[in-house]
Formats: structure tokens, sequence, C-alpha cells
């Protein structure tokens, strides 16, 4: 695979070693889980281990006291949005979420459909010195879904994937070429799976909650149309296909099938499919419309025990930044999205509290799971790696509140959600980005 | 000439629609006979008398330069009398059938109908209502068996030998009947072909034709003797192949870059006509020393000189 790394602006001055001692090291990527620490040299991963600094700790090392709380690979967030935000903002809001890797939608203003594009992207995000972040390339020109975008001049460019964003490729013969012409280069499409026809006009999942408010629904045939039609596609070409954000029981099915049949295919889910359902449009909170729409709680159970047992492959954050004036608005008027990125460790650790799955599993669909998926350098404990780590305490609660997110956009569905797991600490390239206030 | 050195019973067919099922003695024998006409098409004084008294009849129901006029002048120089049909003065255009027009021409008693169409199998279908011999000048994209001929008879020409070489074929082999027809005629004379394109462009199921594909063009290339580009028929594309000029020159397009990875003394070929700076490179299409692009064009004229007079010796033994 191809590991992709970006180049630093500008080469910093020595920022010299840290040592983070007597941390519950996790790395998810090997499984390990044990009282250690890590030592840090400029910007990358020097040792760590669960026996080092027992005896003592290197004398020019500035030490980190990690109180025998979670310390981890940083966040890997597979799926954010950067329309519509500027850098420094998006990367204020990851590291306050420990996500030290995201990818960006090429959905940009203007789309990530020319090389050029991938570049601005790249330089602004190193600009703003926070999170990392590598961009998606565009499927097809313009996201009009008509013709295949330079996929293999764009992956050049750096670009780690396609996607066409918050658009399914509507025909089937387009998106027979787009696989057959993404592998040719062993490119990964990545689709959003949703038939636009069926869910054309439609704000809500369809079901009594819709009938109810008496909101135009999308049904959840919607989803597992476009991801049966996509498996037959790709069982066709051979070509690299990931769904994004599943949110359905019948897709998760499908999906989990044609992985038993050895189809190269993966998914990703977002915290909202597993911790919400339609329900919590509650009395038309435009902030809980999102695309997908939330589904039933059967989807809502489903989509965990998609988690359960590794059908999907990785959580995002799925992170939509909208302005208020695109929210306040009556329902069906409102644009889709929510914000997701610092509610994304607190909400994900509600599936480790609720028992379904361990803490290395969780950190796993996290961080290596989707670094592994994109080809990323990222997401793992390993000597001579990025020193992208977060700091965590995972018992400890908190209320997630709106008006005191770091992004600019305050669109969560979370908001007033109390939730039980806290970033500490942020740090990239062996600098402390995010520190929260005691 | 000397006739008795060819024994044109070695090709038993009334005519000559493709190169799927032509054995190797068949194909040697028009290669060889073609052969023969090379250093006299290159004289001054070329005319032939052997089609003396036959007709031939251009049958093009698409647009060609190239292969109307080789086969043109091929009748000439074996003095026969050739006539030229354009589909823009043909009644096709008034709505007659190919079979109609077939069954007209025939009543004409032409003895070779050269006949190009947009659609597989359609000079087949033409064959199939005349009493005449019928070679196919291109078939949608089916066949293209006369471009095969000469292609092989250029590299038999500079390599001395088909048998054992590895022949690459990149671009569109999709909509290309240049690339079916030389497949076959490549694999029967015992090369090993290889194809290089997008997945796009590759046909299904191609590798059942024994050949070997490679999405990358530097792999696909390494020691090659033969590197044989297509023109990419955008005119006959429908949806989306390749993203851009830009895109598609960049991965298959032929420069020098790619071609260090095959043989140091391979030889380029191109059908024709070529898309500078899409599928090839300028500089390398007019390297003169690995550059076989000109003497393809003038290996055609000597091919379709052999074809025709094989097909009308075979018409003489009928008594036609």
């Amino acid at each position: 695979m191809n590991i992709k790394t970006p180049p630093t602006e500008n080469p910093k001055k020595e920022i010299g070693r840290s040592a983070f001692v007597n941390a519950r090291l996790l790395d998810p990527a090997t499984g390990l889980d044990a009282i250690g620490g890590i030592l840090t040299d400029g910007e990358i991963i020097s040792d760590f281990g669960p026996q080092m600094f027992t005896d003592s700790v290197p004398e020019d090392a500035k030490v980190i006291d990690c109180k025998g709380k979670c310390l981890a690979p940083g966040l890997v967030d597979m799926r954010i949005t950067m329309s519509g935000s500027d850098f420094a903002t998006t990367g204020m809001a990851a590291v306050a979420g420990g996500i030290t890797t995201a990818v960006c939608l090429p959905n940009t203003n203007p789309v990530i459909d020319d090389g050029s594009v991938v570049e601005f992207v790249a330089r602004a995000a190193r600009k703003a010195g926070l999170v990392k972040v590598y961009p998606y390339g565009a499927i097809t020109k313009g996201l009009e879904g008509i013709e295949i975008s330079e996929m293999g001049l764009l992956a050049e460019f750096g670009a780690v994937a396609f996607s066409d964003a918050n658009t399914a490729i509507r025909d089937a013969q387009t998106m027979r070429q787009v696989l057959l012409y993404a592998s040719t280069f062993g490119l990964m499409v990545m689709e959003h799976p949703e038939d636009p026809s069926l869910a054309k006009g439609g704000a809500m999942n369809e079901g009594e909650t819709a009938t109810r408010l008496g909101l135009p629904s999308i049904p959840k045939l919607a989803e597992v149309l476009i991801v049966e039609r996509d498996l037959r596609l790709a069982r066709d070409t051979g070509g690299r296909l990931h769904f994004s954000h599943i949110s359905t029981k019948e897709s998760i099915d499908a999906i989990r099938q044609a992985k038993i049949d050895g189809m190269s295919v993966t998914c990703d889910t977002a915290p909202p499919y597993f911790s919400l359902n339609e329900g919590a449009i509650g009395d038309y909170r435009t902030f809980a419309k999102l695309s997908p729409p939330l589904r039933s709680e059967a989807d809502r159970v489903a989509v965990i025990e998609g988690i359960k047992d590794g059908t999907i492959d990785a959580i995002a954050s799925d992170h939509t930044p909208r302005h208020e004036d695109e929210k306040r608005l009556p329902f069906a008027q409102a644009a889709t999205g929510g914000v997701g990125m610092e509610t994304l460790l607190a909400i994900t650790l509600e599936l480790v509290h609720n028992g379904h799955i361990n803490l290395i599993d969780a950190l796993s669909m996290l961080s290596s799971g989707p670094a592994d998926l994109l080809g990323l350098n990222a997401g793992r404990l390993k000597k001579g790696a990025p020193a992208d780590l977060v700091l965590f305490d995972v018992d400890k609660g908190w209320k997630v509140d709106a008006d005191h997110l770091h992004s600019k956009a305050k669109n969560t569905p979370f908001d007033e959600r109390p939730v039980q797991g806290r970033v500490l600490r942020t740090v990239i390239d062996g600098r402390t980005v995010f520190e929260l206030d005691s | 000439m000397n006739d008795g050195a060819f024994d044109f019973s070695a090709y038993p067919h009334r005519h000559l629609l493709g190169i799927e099922g032509l054995s190797p003695v068949a194909l040697s024998l028009i290669l060889d006979r073609a052969d023969s006409f090379v250093e006299l098409n290159r004289r001054h004084e070329n005319k032939l008398a052997i089609l003396s008294g036959r007709t031939v009849m251009n049958l093009f129901f698409e647009d060609s330069t190239r292969t109307r006029t080789s086969f043109e002048l091929a009748g000439n120089r074996l003095g026969a009398d050739v006539i030229n049909m354009s589909v823009s003065t043909s009644s096709i255009k008034k709505g007659e059938t190919v079979v109609d027009t077939a069954m007209t021409l025939n009543a004409m008693h032409p003895d070779v109908l050269v006949v190009r169409h947009n659609d597989a199998g359609a000079v087949k279908l033409l064959a199939e209502k005349v009493n005449c011999a019928v070679i196919n000048a291109g078939d949608g994209r089916h066949e293209h068996p006369t471009q095969a001929l000469l292609d092989a008879l250029t590299i038999r020409r500079r390599k001395g030998k088909i048998q054992g070489l590895t022949v690459a074929i990149c671009g569109d082999i999709l909509h290309s009947r240049v690339a079916r027809s030389n497949i076959h005629l490549l694999n029967a004379m015992g090369a090993r072909v290889r194809l290089i394109a997008p997945k796009t462009l590759i046909p299904a199921n191609i590798e059942r034709l024994g050949v070997e594909v490679f999405y990358d063009m530097q792999a696909g290339l390494k020691d090659c003797d033969i590197v044989m580009m297509l023109r990419l028929q955008t005119e006959r594309m429908s949806g989306s192949f390749f993203p851009s000029i830009r895109e598609y020159f960049h991965f298959f397009g032929l420069d020098y870059a790619k071609l260090e990875k095959a043989k140091p003394d391979a030889l380029i070929m191109h059908p024709g006509p070529m898309n500078r700076g899409v599928e090839i490179a300028s500089d390398v299409a007019d390297d003169i020393g690995r550059s076989a692009i000109r003497e393809q064009v003038e290996m055609g004229v000597a091919v379709r000189m052999a074809c025709l007079e094989v097909l009308c010796a075979n018409l003489a033994l009928e008594g036609a």
C-alpha cells in the first residue's frame, strides 16, 4: 500500500524530546494495552513500551505525567467536510476531539477534481498547522456524476481515495466505468450509498415518525439499492469499493455477505447512526437532519452489530459544518449534516461503556482502521512513526454543549448529551496542539 | 512475376473476412507473396497485368483515406479495374439495406468487393449474398485483416521472424478491430501478445484470446520487441472511458521514458491515423531509427496486392 506523508511546509525549529510517563498505553494496531510510556524525539516516536521510564527518564526530555490516563495514536477521521469553514477553526475542532489526521471530502470550493486543488488543500491545512489534512479526489468532474475525473493524476498529486461527497453515482454504466478505471491504478472508490431518485425531496427516514411529522421522507431502500448495485458492479470489475456512513440493517447485511464471499469491500459509519435514531428529530430539530437520515431503532441496533462483528471497518465523524442560516429553517428546507469531530471519541466510547466492544477495538475503528484503509502513515504506535498522540480520560463525564464547541459551526446533533470520555491532550508531530483547561 | 513460386491453394478460402481461423500456412502465403511485391513497388515501372480484366470494387460505408487508397493502388498495380463507391454518394444514404446494396452491386459482376462497414459482421452478411470474393477492410470493432497482415509483414522484414517475439498492443483495445486481427495473427504465428490499456478500454475476457493484459504501461512494455500503439477512437466512445487526454497520455501515451522499458531495438508501430501527444509523443513517432510507421503504410499496398491476387487466383480455379 502507498504510504503518504504530507511534506512539512517549513522544517520547524528543534522541538526536543518529550517523555510521556505513567500512561495507559493503547495501540489498536497491535492490541497493546499496558501501563508504560512514550518517548518522542522531535516529530517522531523514538521509543515506547510497557517498561519505559521505570528506572529513569532521559535528562533532556520534557516530562509529561499522564497520571494513568489513556495514551493512544491520534485519531484518524476519514470523513470531514471543509467547505464553508476555514482551516483554522476546523483544525481547532479536530485537535479538541483528539483527531490528528483528517481526510476531507472533495466538495470544497473549488471542487477537488484537479491536481492544483489537491495541492491547495494540503497547503492551506499545513499553514493552519493543526490537524493533518489529506484530500479525497472527486470521482467525477465537478461532482456531476458524468465524466470520470483525472483519478490517476489526482492520486499522484496526493488524493488518498475518491468520493463524490454526498451524492451517489446515479448511472450504473458510469459507476461501472469508474470502478474499472480506478482499479486500473488500484484506487479506492467511496460511494455515498443513496439512490438519488428515491431520496429526492426527502427530509428524513421513511416511517411512522415521518408520517406523524408530515415530512417528505427517504425510504431506507435508497441505501441498500445502491449498495447491492455497487457490490455487483465491484464484483464484476474487481474495483476497490468503500461505502461511506452506512446506516441501515439491509445494507449492513449485504456488505457482511459480500465480505463472507471474499470481496474486498469496506465501509464506515458515523456516531449518529449507532447513538441516535429518527426519534432525535423530536419536534423538527434541524440539527438532527443528517445525510443519510437518522434511521429506525432497529437500524441503529444493526449498525452496532455491524461494528461488533467487523462488518463496519471504521467510524468517521462525518463532520459537516453548517451555518446557522442553513439550519434555522423549516425542517424540509434545512441543510443536512452535523459537526462531529469534537464528539467523535466520546460518542464512540459509549459503545465501550455499554459493553458492546472493548476499548482497543473502539480505538482501532478510529485510528489504525481508517489509516490502513487509506494507506496513511498514521494510527499506530511505532518507532519512527510521526508522534501523533491523543491522551484521554476514558471515564470522565461531561455534557456536550454546542455553544462551547471549538468549530465555528455549532450544528451538533448531540447538544446537551451527557457523555463519558474526554480528550485531555493532543500531540501532532511531537508538539502539543491541544490541552484541556482544567 | 513468377506465379509458379506460390501455391495459392494454401489459401483455401473464397473471401478474406478475418484473420481468426486462418492457418499459419495461409498467412505465410500472403506474406511471402506480398514480400515479393515490395521491391517491385519501389520501382518506377511497377505496373503488372496479373489482374487484367478483373474488377475490384471499393465499397466503404465508413470514411477511410489510407485503406481505400491502398486498395485502389494495389488493384491498379496489378492491372485490375478499380471502382470506388463511397457512402456519401451511395444509395445507403437513401435508406437501402446492406444486403440490397450487395445484391445491386453483385448484378454488376465485380470480381472482388473490398468492404468497410461500421457494424461488426456486416461484411460477412454482405459476403453471403454475392458471387464475388469479398475482402473485409474493417467491420466495426471486429476485424481488419489486411492491417494485421501488413503489420506482420513489417515485423517480419524488420525482425526476420514473428515467432517468439513479444508484442505489446497499447491503447484503445476495446474499440479496435486492428487489435483483434493482430491478436489472432500474432498468436497464429507464434508471437507472445500483451495488451496495455486502462481497464475501461480492455474488453471483457480478452485474455481468452491468448493475451496477457497489463494496466501499467511500464510493466507491460518490459522487454518487448514490438510496441504497437492504437489510436483512441473517441468517435466510437459513448460514455466516460478516460478522464482527459492529459491523463491518458501521462499513463498510456508512448514517450521515451516508457519506451525505455522495452528492448533497446524495439520497433514502434501505429496503424494510423496518429494523434500526436495523445497516444504517442511526436518525437517517438518520428524516430527514424525505431518507428516503422511509414513502412507500415508501404507494406499495406504490397499486402493488398497479394490478397487481391490470391482471391482472384481462387476465383480462376472455380472458373469464375
